[in-house]
């Protein structure tokens, strides 16, 4: 009973197909409440795919999703997200035809009320003060990293408790890959549960607590971040041991 | 000078008129990439809406406006979901395909008479005509009415789509449907919404011709809904104000072809100047090229 309580995301032998193709089989995993973990794996080995089955962007064909105990698979993503769940897309999807502040405004479009978005808003700005200062620039003229910011900032106005970060890294230099991950960091340590995926599994498995190996569509590896960094398997598949 | 103001007068009229249309056209093709070919004919059911409302019911003008306004955009909001919703992932010529399907069944539907009837029916004026002289210009109140409504849809859409939250999930499902959902926009809502918004303006702009031009039939949506078509693509489809100016362009050269060739080139003048934004700037005036997301 306690463990199912703290439990805050069960996927159960998922199943999920592009048309014909399968792209996630039999996939389960856990999240528990204030961890991060991580799920790693090579481009195409259906890590975006699962972030997607999960804010509803895509329909698993079997299997369940439960959060907090109740099942969310097939919800449309909407209602998904008002249960708390926020997922920043792989590639921002930052929106480029409104200001920084308009996209910060839509990340409470999910919330009742234009107080809770203002104090979200307020917080983020405080997280990322880059943000505060470009509040009226248009969100397309932003810089990669910035995008990232604040793609990561809009979903946590509306105060998450599940954040999913499809490849926050993805594009920006190894200087801003640092800075970003040490926001996570931090967002982490103010109480937010996060799964992260990413294909820089170096920086993944050093602030995750767990971590999921996909490949193919199947979870092939999981364990203690710290001890899937010294696997072998691990080190020559993704992060990089071959080549050093 | 004087035959020109008032050819620039009437130019206006009929490119506010077709403004309300136009507006229609450029949203729906904003947030679901789609070419409502059906807009004109929810037009028609606007102006035939209002003429059983006049007619036989004698309402007063603001609830025929009311009548019009609701009908047209409870329509198009049940056109979507029967017709346009179960093709939103299908390629696009099968939507396109099945716009030009549902314009047809409405013309001819409503054609039947035990529906609108096949006839061209008189619309009856709800008010007096009065005529004004300014400086050899002859103003009527019908002129006045035109530009004060369709100046007041045109603030209050300017407020909907920028100062509502459900103006904010418009702007937002235009940009990327997906970002949208996981921002909490309800899309379906959305879309619907703006079906019915673009809807409720062709349902003024029903009402608004009718009382101008009165003499309405089952078929009268197909010209001056291809002409705001050709307004929002002349203006750059998608965009608001685009939709405007397009609108206003197309009344003008229309007019003015009337005015000093011959009345016949009216409508040649309109598709020459489709053709002409196609061949040279198919964006429009104000229209951005659509960039490709990463």
């Amino acid at each position: 009973m306690g463990k199912a309580k703290s439990m805050l995301l069960t996927v159960d032998n998922i199943n999920v197909y592009y048309g014909s193709v399968q792209a996630l089989r039999n996939v389960s995993f856990h999240v528990s409440r204030g961890e991060i973990v991580s799920l790693v794996g090579a481009n195409g080995a259906g890590k975006s795919t699962t972030l997607r089955a999960l804010s509803g962007v895509l329909r698993p064909a079997s299997g369940r999703i439960l959060h907090e105990g109740a099942p969310i698979a097939g919800l449309p993503p909407h209602r998904i997200v008002r249960r708390g769940l926020s997922h920043v897309p792989e590639g921002r999807g930052v929106f480029a035809n409104m200001s920084v502040l308009e996209n910060l405004e839509m990340g409470g479009y999910a919330r009742a009320s234009g107080k809770e978005t203002a104090e979200g808003i307020a917080r983020v700005f405080e997280l990322f003060p880059r943000l505060a200062e470009r509040r009226d620039q248009n969100a397309g003229t932003l810089s990669g990293g910035e995008q990232q910011m604040l793609a990561i900032g809009r979903a946590l106005v509306r105060r998450p408790g599940l954040l999913l970060l499809d490849e926050p890294s993805m594009g920006l230099s190894p200087l801003l890959v640092r800075e970003i991950f040490r926001m996570i960091g931090e967002i982490h340590r103010a109480g937010t549960t996060i799964l992260l995926v990413e294909q820089n599994a170096c920086m993944a498995l050093s602030v995750a607590d767990r971590a999921y190996v996909l490949e193919a569509g199947e979870i092939t590896l999981e364990g203690r971040a710290s001890d899937l960094r010294e696997d072998p398997k691990v080190r020559a598949a993704y992060l990089g041991d071959a080549v050093e | 000078m004087e035959y020109f103001l008032q050819q620039a007068l009437n130019g206006l009229q009929l490119g506010f008129v077709y403004a309300l249309i136009a507006l229609g056209y450029t949203m729906v093709y904003g947030i679901v990439r789609l070419i409502n070919f059906a807009h004109g004919d929810v037009f028609m059911v606007g102006s035939f809406l209002a003429f059983y409302a006049i007619d036989r019911f004698h309402l007063p003008l603001t609830a025929v406006f009311g009548v019009a306004v609701g009908g047209c955009a409870l329509l198009a909001v049940a056109i979507e979901r029967v017709a346009y919703r179960p093709l939103r992932n299908a390629p696009k010529i099968a939507a396109l395909i099945t716009a030009i399907g549902v314009s047809l069944f409405l013309e001819y539907f409503t054609a039947l008479h035990q529906v609108f009837g096949p006839n061209y029916y008189a619309f009856p004026r709800p008010f007096r005509v009065v005529t004004w002289e300014v400086g050899g210009i002859v103003f009527t109140n019908i002129q006045a009415i035109i530009l004060a409504v369709t100046f007041a849809c045109l603030l209050v859409l300017q407020f909907i789509v920028y100062r509502t939250r459900v103006g904010r999930g418009m702007r937002a499902v235009s940009y990327d449907k997906v970002t949208s959902g996981l921002m909490g926009v309800n899309v379906d809502a959305v879309i619907s919404f703006t079906f019915g918004l673009g809807a409720a303006l062709a349902g003024v702009g029903g009402v608004l011709y009718g009382i101008a031009y009165p003499q309405i039939n089952t078929f009268m949506g197909i010209m001056p809904g291809l002409k705001a078509f050709t307004a929002a693509v002349l203006g750059g489809i998608g965009s608001i104000p685009g939709a405007l100016l397009g609108a206003l362009i197309m009344g003008q050269s229309e007019t003015m072809a009337a005015a000093y060739l011959s009345s016949t080139y009216r409508d040649g003048i309109a598709f020459l100047l489709l053709i002409g934004v196609l061949l040279w700037k198919p964006t429009g005036i104000l229209g951005k090229s659509s960039q490709e997301k990463v």
